[in-house]
């Protein structure tokens, strides 16, 4: 790495824009309202941002495999209206709840089979799956919202060595996660999918399993996500999980991921992105600000991490630009730039 | 066929691979016809052929990417007919593709295990990876941790972590495709003595290149594809590079540089006066004549594909001037250099030259298209039409290709010739051709030297830069050598010496 002390710092420092952006919200709303202060409201900024969390956990998945998933918000709703009618119908809770997983893999394995074996593009498919996933639910639930019993809302306020239930699944699905993408065969094979689907297929890999499970993978937290937020507030209604995907992707983006696939991370990424625009919105809530200004000032977050990330990337680009010989004055500098060729 | 010293027979008596009647056809055309022959162990094999003979469906075939339509492979001894990419890399074969097959945003450890990492408890055993990792990176000599990103390596070192991958698969054949076009030469001599090594051990090896200098130089056995037949084949010892030219070609080429009628005219064109940029080129001064052909030399790395960049406005330079008739050009984007009737054919056709997913139509009236509009800024389709037919016969692109076809389904040789009609098509006054001729056959060479002797009778400036000094001599009015970023020499016509231009490029004591 080449370039100025000042700016060498600055993208050390960019590396985790992120982080220092999650740290300049912390201490703008801890100066701004007391109340915001309280361990309490931290512990309650990650339960709110579990379920947003753990759809952006599966996000990541998809993301990194440079795909989509349009549908988790749609399969969020057709799961949790077919596991409430369940309950309602006098089911018992664990077998909803399995229910609501089988939902959730059954739409990741069918929007996954669209992809590899049709090979029609996530885009499109998960876009269809979403539209007939909300038509679905609307038809399940008969348009009217569904009030679920206090069952659900138990498993919410559960507490497991004095940890919040839906923290509890949100910690567990990010370490889970987060070994699988690093520390197995397959994480590594995703990032390598991502990066070059025909070399991934070159050098053996089973493309089209991987991504087919990703696709379930990002299914099945889909519906877990469901079920962690019908612990929060146990009812359907008819914009169950409207629009979540677009939250999901913008958390996993904040986080680092690139939409161009191979690169980026569950944790600390994700997690980082998921609960930062959460702390956004519980901010302003306890400011008294204008909900209508919520959606502005979450995107000029979003905004200004993305720039960030694009400054870095383009000094980086400038300093690692390949040179092919070293003048005097430079000979004592690191050599990085000598390192790549064409 | 022809009476050639039959292949080595002090080996084992079994070939390790054997093609017998090889056939296969997409869409109804025959792409090879009946072919047969044997890869031994310890043997390096040369495969050579014009772009188009069929040695990549070949290679394709034998690497589980595609199935032969009749025929069979025999492996050891045994039938073989992999019907993927893995089935092939677990009976022994490791491909190494001209495009490099690896993940940048992995590890070079990741790389290498990638097909099937160490495991403990279903998760990657780091430690073992690491171990045998380094082991095998000390085989191949490269200096990198197992845990440095591939990204950060260069070209020739990704290459050795290709060859790396292959050893550890315990591969038995080891198939290797354009490998040295993107290596310094110091990196190509380090993946020959690689090559020599891996014969040694009793591996077999496919060569395949457009450099016949260096097939003859590695490989024991020669192949010869010519329209997806084999039209010589025996010991390397029985064939001059003459020879494998004329049997690549199917006939004797008497006089491979056309001659041209045309001579520079004395009037500059394009001036470049002190043109720096720090680590990059050093004090480039030299002017371009219309009607004249100036070839650049110089080692790989040398600065001749910087200086390209920035004459054409790409990167920027801290000091120099560069000016088109007599117009300054040094703040102007490409776009505006364009206007004024510059072209650049870039080195990596693939990835700057064309859109590879657009149509050859699409392609040919890329630049020019601007300029084939109507009133209502609407293309005129008969004009572009027009155009890409009449560009089409001046480039003679192959008469198989159709306008609307894909540029990536075309071999190399008319990839570039649609490359060359695009800019043509601009009727460019100064043409910078970057490595016109890479990885193209010999037939399509002639067809670019055609159109080079063309453009400067039309009074073009044609700046060409090649790594083919030969091509260089055979094509050029002057040459000027590169070396360190600065020009070292320049040699004026009639003064053109292989051995000068090699020892100007190799020349170090420039920046003592």
């Amino acid at each position: 790495m080449r370039g100025p002390l000042w700016q060498r710092t600055t993208v050390t420092l960019m590396n985790q824009a992120s982080l220092i952006l999650f740290a300049v919200v912390l201490v703008v709303f801890g100066l701004l309202a007391p109340a915001f202060r309280d361990p309490q409201n931290g512990l309650n900024i990650l339960i709110q941002a579990s379920s947003t969390g753990i759809l952006a956990v599966g996000m990541t998945f998809v993301l990194l495999t440079a795909g989509v998933d349009l549908s988790v918000g749609a399969i969020m709703f057709v799961a949790a209206a077919l596991s409430g009618k369940f309950v309602l119908g006098g089911g018992s809770l664990p077998m909803a709840l399995l229910i609501m997983l089988l939902v959730g893999a059954g739409f990741g394995a069918v929007n996954g089979l669209f992809i590899t074996r049709l090979g029609i593009m996530a885009f499109v498919v998960t876009l269809a799956t979403r539209y007939f996933g909300r038509g679905l639910g609307l038809q399940i639930t008969e348009t009217r919202a569904m009030n679920l019993p206090d069952s659900f809302y138990e498993l919410g306020a559960a507490r497991v060595v004095g940890v919040p239930v839906p923290v509890l699944i949100f910690a567990g699905v990010v370490v889970v996660a987060h070994v699988v993408l690093t520390r197995t065969p397959f994480g590594r094979q995703i990032y390598a999918v991502g990066a070059d689907l025909e070399a991934a297929r070159k050098a053996g890999i089973r493309t089209r399993w991987v991504l087919w499970v990703v696709y379930m993978i990002c299914g099945v937290c889909a519906a877990v996500a469901g079920v962690v937020a019908l612990s929060q507030a146990p009812a359907v209604s008819p914009g169950f999980g409207n629009n979540r995907e677009f939250l999901a992707i913008a958390a996993a983006v904040l986080g680092g991921t690139s939409l161009f696939g191979g690169r980026g991370a569950v944790f600390p990424g994700t997690v980082l992105g998921a609960v930062l625009i959460q702390t956004l919105e519980n901010g302003l809530n306890i400011l008294n600000v204008n909900p209508y200004l919520y959606p502005l000032i979450t995107s000029g977050v979003i905004f200004v991490a993305v720039l960030l990330d694009s400054l870095r990337n383009g000094w980086l680009v400038r300093w690692n630009r390949r040179k092919i010989f070293v003048t005097p004055d430079e000979v004592g500098g690191n050599s990085q730039g000598l390192k790549r060729e064409t | 066929m022809d009476e050639n010293p039959p292949m080595r027979v002090d080996r084992l008596t079994e070939p390790l691979l054997a093609f017998r009647r090889i056939d296969k056809g997409f869409f109804g055309v025959k792409v090879l016809e009946g072919v047969s022959f044997e890869v031994h162990a310890g043997c390096a094999l040369g495969l050579v052929g014009e772009n188009g003979a069929g040695k990549s469906t070949l290679m394709n075939i034998v690497g589980g990417n595609l199935c032969a339509d009749a025929g069979e492979m025999r492996w050891n001894g045994g039938r073989y007919s992999p019907r993927s990419p893995r089935e092939a890399e677990r009976a022994g074969v490791a491909f190494i593709h001209q495009e490099l097959n690896l993940f940048q945003n992995l590890t070079i450890a990741e790389n290498l295990f990638i097909g099937g990492f160490p495991r403990r408890l279903g998760l990657i055993d780091r430690r073992a990876m690491g171990e045998r990792a380094r082991a095998v990176l000390r085989e191949v000599r490269l200096e990198h941790g197992p845990d440095t990103p591939v990204e950060r390596l260069s070209a020739g070192e990704r290459q050795l972590v290709e060859i790396a991958k292959a050893m550890m698969g315990e591969a038995r054949l080891i198939i290797l495709d354009e490998p040295t076009t993107s290596l310094t030469t110091r990196e190509t001599g380090r993946l020959f003595e690689m090559v020599r090594q891996l014969r040694e051990r009793g591996l077999a090896l496919i060569y395949i290149s457009h450099n016949l200098e260096q097939v003859r130089a590695l490989c024991d056995d020669l192949v010869i594809l010519r329209d997806g037949q084999v039209v010589g084949s025996g010991a390397m010892s029985g064939f001059t590079l003459d020879r494998m030219v004329s049997l690549m070609v199917g006939r004797e080429i008497t006089q491979f540089f056309p001659t041209r009628t045309s001579r520079p005219s004395t009037e500059v064109l394009l001036e470049v006066r002190g043109v720096s940029q720090p680590g990059m080129v050093r004090a480039v001064t030299f002017e371009l004549h219309r009607g004249e052909v100036l070839g650049i030399s110089g080692l790989m790395g040398s600065g001749r594909s910087e200086l390209a960049r920035i004459l054409f406005g790409l990167d920027d330079c801290s000091a120099g001037e560069i000016r088109l008739a007599g117009e300054c050009l040094n703040p102007l984007p490409p776009r505006e250099r364009i206007a004024r009737g510059m072209a650049f054919l870039t080195e990596d056709r693939r990835a700057d030259g064309l859109c590879l997913e657009a149509s050859v139509g699409d392609n040919i009236t890329l630049v020019a298209l601007g300029r084939m509009v109507g009133r209502t800024k609407a293309v005129r389709r008969e004009e572009a039409q027009a155009a890409v037919r009449r560009m089409r016969e001046a480039v003679r692109l192959t008469p198989g290709a159709r306008d609307g076809q894909p540029v990536k389904t075309l071999s190399g040789g008319n990839q570039q010739k649609v490359v060359l009609a695009k800019w043509i098509l601009n009727e460019p006054k100064v043409f910078i051709l970057d490595e016109p001729t890479r990885g193209i056959d010999v037939g399509a060479k002639c067809e670019v030297y055609r159109l080079i002797n063309e453009l400067a009778g039309r009074g073009a400036g044609v700046l060409m830069i090649s790594s083919e000094v030969e091509e260089l001599i055979g094509m050029c009015d002057r040459i000027l050598v590169m070396n360190r970023g600065a020009i070292g020499d320049s040699i004026e016509p009639g003064q053109f010496d292989r051995e000068r231009i090699l020892r100007s490029a190799l020349h170090s004591g420039v920046l003592a």
